[in-house]
C-alpha cells in the first residue's frame, strides 16, 4: 500500500476523487436515513405523524436521487442513480453511522432525526454558497424542506422531553444511547483539505449544532451528554456497523436477483 | 308518528331532487348509520390498505419506484384522514371508529386481507384494486351526502393517478425479461378474482343496496359496477399480453359486454368473516402500532396541556 493509505483506508485524494467522496457523504446519508424512516409507514403513533414521517422520507430519498444523478453524470459510462444505490456494497457506502442505527421506538427515531436534521440544516444552508454549482443548486432546492425537518424533529424532542414522566425518561435514554453516534458527524476527513472551503468541512458546523441542541434540550428539560464523549466513527471511510448489511440486503434484493431487468 | 313520516318523506323528496344532505340537516337515523358504516369502512380500507404496499417500500427496485410508492401510500393515509373527518361530521369520533376497527366490529375492504409476496403486486394493486375502487368512487362523487361526495372528488383524482402508475409498473414487467413477465402474470392470477369481489355480493344477495340506492348514497348496483370494471379491464390485460385467469371469460356481442365465470362467494364470505390469509396480521399490526404509540400520544397531549397553561399564565400576568 502506498503512503496515501492508513490502516487499509485511502487517505489522499485528487480533487476529482474528493468531490465524489463529498457527494457520497451527502447522498448516502440521505438515502439510508430515508430508507430507515420509510419503515415507519403504517406504524406511526397517530395517522397525522405517519403522513409527516413518510413525507420526510420522501424528501430524503428525493434529495439522494438528485445527488446520485449528479454522481452518475460525473462518473459517466453505465453508472446510474440506481446502480449507485443498488449495486454498491457496504464498504463503498459513506453515510454516517448515525443514520444506520435502528429505528427503535418513536423517541429513538426522533432523536436520530433531530441530530442529523440539525446537522443538515447548518450544512445545506452553508452549501448554498458552494462554488460548485450543482451542489449549491441542490442545497438551494432542499433547504426549505430540511429546515422543516429540523423544526419537526426538534418540536418532537421538546414534546417528548416535556410531556409525561414516561416520555421524558424514554427520550432521555434515546439521547444518551445515540450520543456516541452523533460525534462522527463532525469528524474531520482528508477530502475537506483537498476541496475549497465552500465545500463545508463538517467540523466547522459543530459549535452551531451544539448550541442548537443545547437550546432545544433545555426547552425539553433534557440533559445533554458531554460533548467530548467518545464517538464511534468509520462510516465516512466505509467501515460500518452490522446494521448496514441488513439495510442494503433488504433494499438491494430485487435488482440483484434480476440484474438484467429494468423496472 | 305522523310528523316522523312526513320528515322522512320530505327527506326523500329532497334527495330525489338531487340536493346534497349536509351535516346539520335532519336525516333519518338509518341514513346516518348507513353512512357512518360506509364512510368509516372506506377510511379503514385506506388505512389498512397501506400495509400490503408499505411491505414493498424498503425493497422497491429503483429509487424512482420507491418515491412513487411512498407518495402513493402517503396519499392513502391522507384519504383515510379526510374520510375519518367526513365520518366525524355524522357524530362518531375517530377514536370510536378506530376502536371498532380493532375490535372487528367495523370492516374494511376484503381485498387487503390478501398478501403481497411479489413486487408485481405493487403494479397489480394499482391497476386492479385502485381501478375497482375508482369504478365505485366515481359513482360516489355524486352521492347524496355532501361531505362524502366532496371528499370523493379529491380522492378520485389521486386514485386515477395511482391506477396509471400501477398500470405502468405492470407494463414494465409485461414488456420486460421472461422472469418479469412471469411475475406480472402470476400476480394477475392472484388478484383478479379478489378484485371482482371488491364490488360486493351480487345484487340478489346485497341486503343494504336497495335502501342505499333509494337514498342515492349508492347510484349503481354491485353487479353493474363489476361488469363495467371487467369490460374496461379485459382489453387492458390483452394489450399487456397477459391472460385473465377465467376460462369462461368471453365477449358477448349481444350484451356488448364480457361474460365471465362464477365468483367463489364461499371465499368472499370467509375472508370477510376473518378467514383470509392476512386478516389477523393486518389488525395485529394496526393494534401494535396503536399500542406502541400510546405513550407518544399521551406525551403530546400532556405537553399541549402544559403549553396551554403556560400561555394562560403569561396572558394573566401581562
Amino acid at each position: 500500500m502506498g503512503g496515501g493509505w492508513l490502516n487499509g483506508v485511502k487517505r489522499d485524494f485528487t480533487k476529482e476523487e474528493a468531490l465524489e467522496e463529498y457527494l457520497f457523504f451527502l447522498a448516502d446519508d440521505a438515502l439510508i436515513l430515508g430508507q430507515q424512516l420509510s419503515k415507519w409507514c403504517s406504524a406511526g403513533p397517530v395517522l397525522e405523524q405517519d403522513i409527516a414521517i413518510i413525507n420526510t422520507a420522501l424528501d430524503h430519498i428525493g434529495r439522494a436521487r438528485l445527488l446520485y444523478q449528479h454522481l452518475a453524470e460525473i462518473k459517466g459510462g453505465a453508472t446510474t442513480e440506481d446502480s449507485l444505490a443498488y449495486f454498491r456494497d457496504h464498504m463503498d457506502f459513506r453515510n454516517a453511522l448515525l443514520v444506520e442505527q435502528p429505528n427503535g421506538h418513536w423517541g429513538d427515531s426522533i432523536v436520530r432525526s433531530f441530530f442529523i436534521d440539525t446537522f443538515n440544516f447548518y450544512l445545506y444552508d452553508a452549501l448554498r454558497n458552494c462554488t460548485y454549482a450543482p451542489i449549491a443548486e441542490i442545497a438551494e432546492k432542499s433547504i426549505k424542506e430540511i429546515a422543516y425537518h429540523a423544526q419537526w424533529s426538534a418540536e418532537w424532542v421538546v414534546r417528548l422531553g416535556d410531556g409525561t414522566e414516561e416520555s421524558h425518561g424514554k427520550v432521555q435514554k434515546s439521547i444518551d444511547d445515540l450520543w456516541m453516534w452523533a460525534g462522527e458527524l463532525f469528524e474531520s476527513a482528508p477530502v475537506f483539505e483537498v476541496l475549497d472551503p465552500s465545500f463545508v468541512a463538517f467540523p466547522t458546523l459543530k459549535s452551531a449544532w451544539l448550541n442548537k441542541v443545547d437550546e432545544v434540550l433545555q426547552m425539553a428539560t433534557l440533559a445533554r451528554p458531554e460533548d467530548d464523549a467518545w464517538a464511534q466513527t468509520g462510516g465516512r471511510y466505509g467501515i460500518h456497523s452490522a446494521h448496514l448489511g441488513y439495510i442494503l440486503a433488504e433494499m438491494q434484493s430485487l435488482p440483484r436477483t434480476y440484474p438484467d431487468a429494468t423496472w | 308518528m305522523g310528523t316522523n313520516i312526513s320528515l322522512e318523506e320530505k327527506f326523500q323528496a329532497y334527495v330525489d331532487a338531487e340536493n346534497k344532505v349536509e351535516p346539520k340537516d335532519w336525516m333519518p337515523e338509518k341514513y346516518r348509520k348507513t353512512l357512518v358504516r360506509q364512510i368509516s369502512q372506506h377510511a379503514h380500507s385506506e388505512i389498512i390498505g397501506m400495509q400490503p404496499e408499505a411491505n414493498w417500500i424498503t425493497r422497491a427496485p429503483s429509487l424512482r419506484a420507491k418515491l412513487i410508492l411512498l407518495a402513493k401510500v402517503q396519499d392513502e393515509a391522507g384519504h383515510g384522514l379526510y374520510l375519518y373527518s367526513a365520518a366525524e361530521t355524522l357524530g362518531t369520533s375517530r377514536d370510536q371508529m378506530i376502536a371498532d376497527l380493532q375490535s372487528g366490529k367495523a370492516k374494511y375492504s376484503s381485498i387487503f386481507n390478501y398478501p403481497t409476496p411479489s413486487w408485481a403486486d405493487m403494479g397489480t394493486i394499482g391497476w386492479l384494486v385502485d381501478g375497482a375502487a375508482i369504478q365505485n368512487q366515481v359513482m360516489l362523487t355524486r352521492t347524496s351526502y355532501g361531505p362524502y361526495a366532496r371528499a370523493m372528488v379529491k380522492i378520485c383524482k389521486e386514485e386515477s393517478f395511482h391506477q396509471r402508475q400501477g398500470y405502468e409498473v405492470v407494463m414494465k414487467l409485461a414488456q420486460g425479461t421472461p422472469e418479469q413477465k412471469k411475475m406480472a402474470q402470476e400476480s394477475l392470477n392472484r388478484w383478479w378474482w379478489p378484485s371482482l369481489m371488491m364490488f360486493g355480493p351480487s345484487d340478489d344477495n346485497s341486503p343494504n343496496s336497495e335502501q342505499s340506492m333509494r337514498w342515492k348514497i349508492k347510484r349503481k348496483s354491485n353487479d353493474t359496477l363489476r361488469q363495467e370494471f371487467i369490460d374496461k379491464t379485459v382489453p387492458q390485460a390483452h394489450y399487456l399480453g397477459l391472460t385473465i385467469p377465467d376460462p369462461d371469460l368471453k365477449w358477448n356481442d349481444e350484451r356488448g359486454s364480457y361474460d365471465f365465470g362464477e365468483i367463489n362467494w364461499d371465499e368472499f364470505y370467509n375472508v370477510i368473516q376473518g378467514n383470509g390469509p392476512c386478516n389477523k396480521d393486518r389488525i395485529t399490526h394496526h393494534v401494535k402500532a396503536h399500542e406502541e404509540g400510546a405513550w407518544v400520544r399521551e406525551a403530546a397531549l400532556a405537553y399541549a396541556e402544559k403549553e396551554a397553561k403556560r400561555k394562560e399564565n403569561r396572558t394573566s400576568a401581562a
